[in-house]
């Protein structure tokens, strides 16, 4: 039956040119020379600017399988064509637990709270030593990490076993598998940007704070893989069957989550600004007063203003070259965004900021890695789920 | 339209399924058919393309009514708040634009919605009637719950009535429904029954309204404050024998911190002191005071500039050698008692007053015939300014 199948997906396993691998493997180096003599220059520095990459890069991985699992529990018919792409993009997130590990070295630059001495003068981060203390803060970080390890082997072994069997129970258990990590990814992406963005400023808290990491997420994540799904529906690396109603529908989230994320920006913003209270309002003080106020300002017209004009006309959303430019804008700001995240807390955390090149060293190698991590998935495994249940749907699929 | 042969509107057909729908919208399509229509129960994949729509109009009303909504509510807010009358709320600036944002995004999605009902309404019952004859037809009872319909209009030009049932039929259809147009009927405005229907509603809800609240739902107000043991201020009394609850003070009594002056405007005060020294905090007092109840007569700088405007004798000025003579008793005696068809101000302005409003009138007087050691005493006090004002 499988077999029978693949005939009619019309997909055929191509390779993707050697030098694919190679660009991403050069840009990792490159990359990680560049970052490892930023740090010898500026250590703190390079400890800001390796977060930054490294909220980037969680954002891209654990999007995408958010997206998996998004497919598998609304029960998604469009989506199918491109469920790979997404599965091997979010093959970052083993990775991570490696990644992670320079970061517990420079706790001390990143967290005032780490300094006993800062703790010791402060009644309020006396009474958040129970939560934001070293050791407890290690175990979370790598008990989410392994989580979404977990759960990104458990969910795409199954979908890669279905290439041979095209069995559907695998389908359906995934479908239960996904409910799982959905409800366990609520939790632990609220919690993992408290404990990493939120805790940099000790004193500020904001609960909507996760939504807005999540929003992030899934805002990039639709972004990388719309990008990579209208490229390699071009070269031919996809079945022609696949229309212009699949890769609207992509547009079209893009376009929703651009509006989500100013919803969930503007409420964290608009409450904060009336209630102006001291712990709260410092966060956006740091941002608008000093050198930051034209980035915050940017913020709002690349993050949502911009993409917003260029999704909402029905027209762009089935026109592959504009497809393609919006994805890419959404990967550029999504770095941008990650970058006013951190990058301000330097001046709270006693650092001197000012804005520097070798701020963008790690994101080359984050690319490189997200490059290089995809041409060996690509290699290993089909970029098309040609034995998944739903494919004759999708290739019915219609707005 | 009094006879029976009534006008034929249109054929409508029903299927029972989604696939069917789609294969006979194509086809009434291919046979060259325009005035046609689908009636589905939800909104179904594929449809635009079988029936070779193109997109629609409508949303341009949904844009310029979001434009519109959008940017009235805003000015709205701008100048109710910020102009007609600013207010300052919660420590904000007159126009806080966050704060607007989710008023101007609910108005917008409000204008945007409603009015985009209102143009389907408007094109979809050809206004300006509010009915459509698929209304009330077999027809239309069955697509608005679990079938699928194609209602094909007889002013199409390839409708001919048995060809198109026909084809209809062969296309899958399992019931067909001839629909005539409903007779034209026309309502009067002033028709007596609705008028009195009108008012009997008027009644019934101005009359509710008021038992309900002025009835059941009555409450006393809160007065506990009002009625108490004591007199009242021009209030009649029962126990005193004048019959009022105003009492006289007791003979010889004064009010705490009053200064009894006894003389008259005839009498020589001359030797009475200023018992004020002429600091910053007196000479402010006596410029307020000065400015309240001096200067319309006398002028804002004792010049006799009277803002009066010859409706009532203007005031002298201040700076006449024979003022400028006076003793500081004389000036207060002429405040408290008045001179010539100057009143007396003793009510109004307090003996502390009186003596700042003299500081400051010396002041006034000295400023007109300045002495050679003020220009100096102002360059030091400038430069001394300076200093401050660079440090």
């Amino acid at each position: 039956m499988p077999l029978i199948e693949l005939q009619h997906t019309g997909y055929i396993k191509k390779e993707l040119p050697n030098s694919f691998v190679k660009i991403g493997l050069s840009l990792l180096v490159i990359g990680i020379a560049l970052g490892i003599l930023s740090y010898i220059f500026e250590p703190a520095r390079a400890v800001y600017g390796y977060l930054t990459s490294f909220i980037f890069l969680v954002t891209i991985g654990i999007g995408s399988l958010f997206l998996v699992a998004l497919e598998y529990v609304a029960g998604a018919v469009w989506s199918v064509p491109f469920r790979r792409i997404a599965e091997f993009f979010s093959s970052i997130i083993p990775f991570l637990i490696i990644l992670i590990i320079p970061l517990f070295f420079g706790m001390n630059n990143l967290f005032t709270w780490t300094h006993p001495n800062v703790v010791a003068k402060d009644v309020i981060l006396q009474k958040k030593e129970m939560y934001l203390n070293i050791p407890f803060f290690i175990i979370r970080s790598i008990v989410i990490l392994l989580l979404w390890s977990l759960f990104y082997f458990l969910i795409t072994r199954n979908s890669r076993k279905q290439d041979f069997n095209g069995e559907q129970n695998l389908t359906s258990r995934n479908i239960k598998l996904s409910a799982v990590f959905i409800l366990i990814f609520a939790f632990t992406i609220s919690i993992f940007s408290f404990d990493w963005l939120m805790s940099m400023e000790p004193h500020w808290y904001s609960t909507i704070f996760g939504v807005y990491l999540f929003a992030d997420a899934v805002w990039v994540s639709f972004a990388v893989l719309t990008l990579s799904s209208v490229i390699l529906y071009q070269k031919g690396y996809l079945t022609n069957k696949i229309k212009k109603d699949h890769f609207y529908s992509l547009g079209t989230w893009m376009f929703a989550f651009t509006i989500f994320w100013a919803y969930i920006a503007f409420s964290q913003y608009m409450l904060q600004w009336y209630g102006n209270l001291p712990e709260e309002i410092i966060y956006y003080t740091n941002r608008w007063y000093g050198p930051w106020k034209a980035f915050s300002l940017g913020l709002v017209i690349a993050h949502f203003i911009v993409p917003f004009l260029i999704l909402l006309p029905r027209r762009s959303k089935t026109n592959f070259a504009i497809l393609k430019f919006a994805a890419i804008w959404i990967i550029v700001v999504q770095f941008y965004d990650a970058y006013w995240l951190v990058m301000p807390e330097m001046i709270n955390n006693g650092f001197k900021y000012n804005f520097s090149l070798w701020d963008f060293t790690f994101p080359i190698a984050a690319v490189g890695l997200i490059i290089f991590l995809f041409g060996r998935m690509v290699k290993k495994y089909n970029l098309f789920p040609i034995g998944d249940p739903k494919l004759k749907r999708t290739f019915e699929f219609y707005l | 339209m009094s006879n029976n042969q009534k006008q034929l509107y249109a054929i409508g057909a029903l299927f029972d399924s989604p696939d069917k729908i789609i294969y006979a919208a194509n086809k009434i399509r291919e046979a060259g058919f325009v005035n046609y229509d689908v009636n589905t129960p939800y909104p179904i994949h594929g449809m635009d393309k079988a029936m070779g729509l193109k997109s629609s109009k409508i949303g341009y009303v949904t844009l310029f009514a979001g434009f519109f909504g959008a940017s009235f509510i805003l000015s709205f807010m701008w100048w109710t708040l910020s102009v007609s009358y600013p207010l300052v709320i919660g420590g904000k600036p007159y126009f806080p634009l966050p704060a607007f944002v989710p008023i101007t995004f609910e108005f917008t999605v409000l204008s945007a919605v409603v009015s985009t009902a209102i143009a389907l309404i408007a094109v979809a019952f050809n206004f300006p009637y509010n009915s459509h004859p698929l209304h009330d037809s077999y027809y239309m009872k069955n697509v608005s719950s679990d079938k699928f319909g194609i209602v094909i209009e007889a002013i199409d030009e390839k409708f001919k009535k048995e060809d198109t049932e026909n084809l209809l039929k062969s296309l899958g259809a399992y019931f067909t429904e001839l629909i005539y147009k409903p007779e034209e009927k026309t309502f009067k405005i002033f028709e007596p029954k609705f008028l009195a229907f009108l008012l009997i509603i008027a009644l019934i809800t101005s009359g509710s309204t008021y038992v309900t609240l002025n009835k059941l739902m009555y409450m006393p107000p809160f007065d506990f404050m009002l009625h108490q043991n004591r007199g009242n201020a021009q209030a009649k009394s029962n126990f005193f024998y004048n019959t009022r609850e105003m009492r006289n003070p007791v003979k010889g009594t004064v009010a705490q911190g009053y200064i009894p002056y006894p003389f008259n405007a005839t009498d020589s005060t001359e030797y009475f002191a200023d018992p004020l020294l002429p600091t910053m905090e007196v000479l402010r007092l006596g410029q307020k005071k000065f400015l309240t109840f001096c200067s319309p007569c006398h002028g804002n700088y004792a010049d006799g500039n009277s803002r009066l405007q010859g409706q009532f004798p203007p005031g002298p000025t201040l700076h006449s050698q024979q003022v400028i003579n006076y003793s500081d008793g004389k000036i207060y005696n002429i405040i408290t008692n008045g001179q010539n068809v100057m009143p007396s101000y003793a009510r109004q302005i307090n003996s502390n007053e009186r003596w700042a409003i003299i500081n400051y009138i010396r002041v006034l007087q000295r400023a007109q015939n300045p002495k050679p050691e003020d220009f100096s005493a102002i360059k030091e006090i400038k430069k001394e300014n300076d200093d401050n004002a660079s440090n």
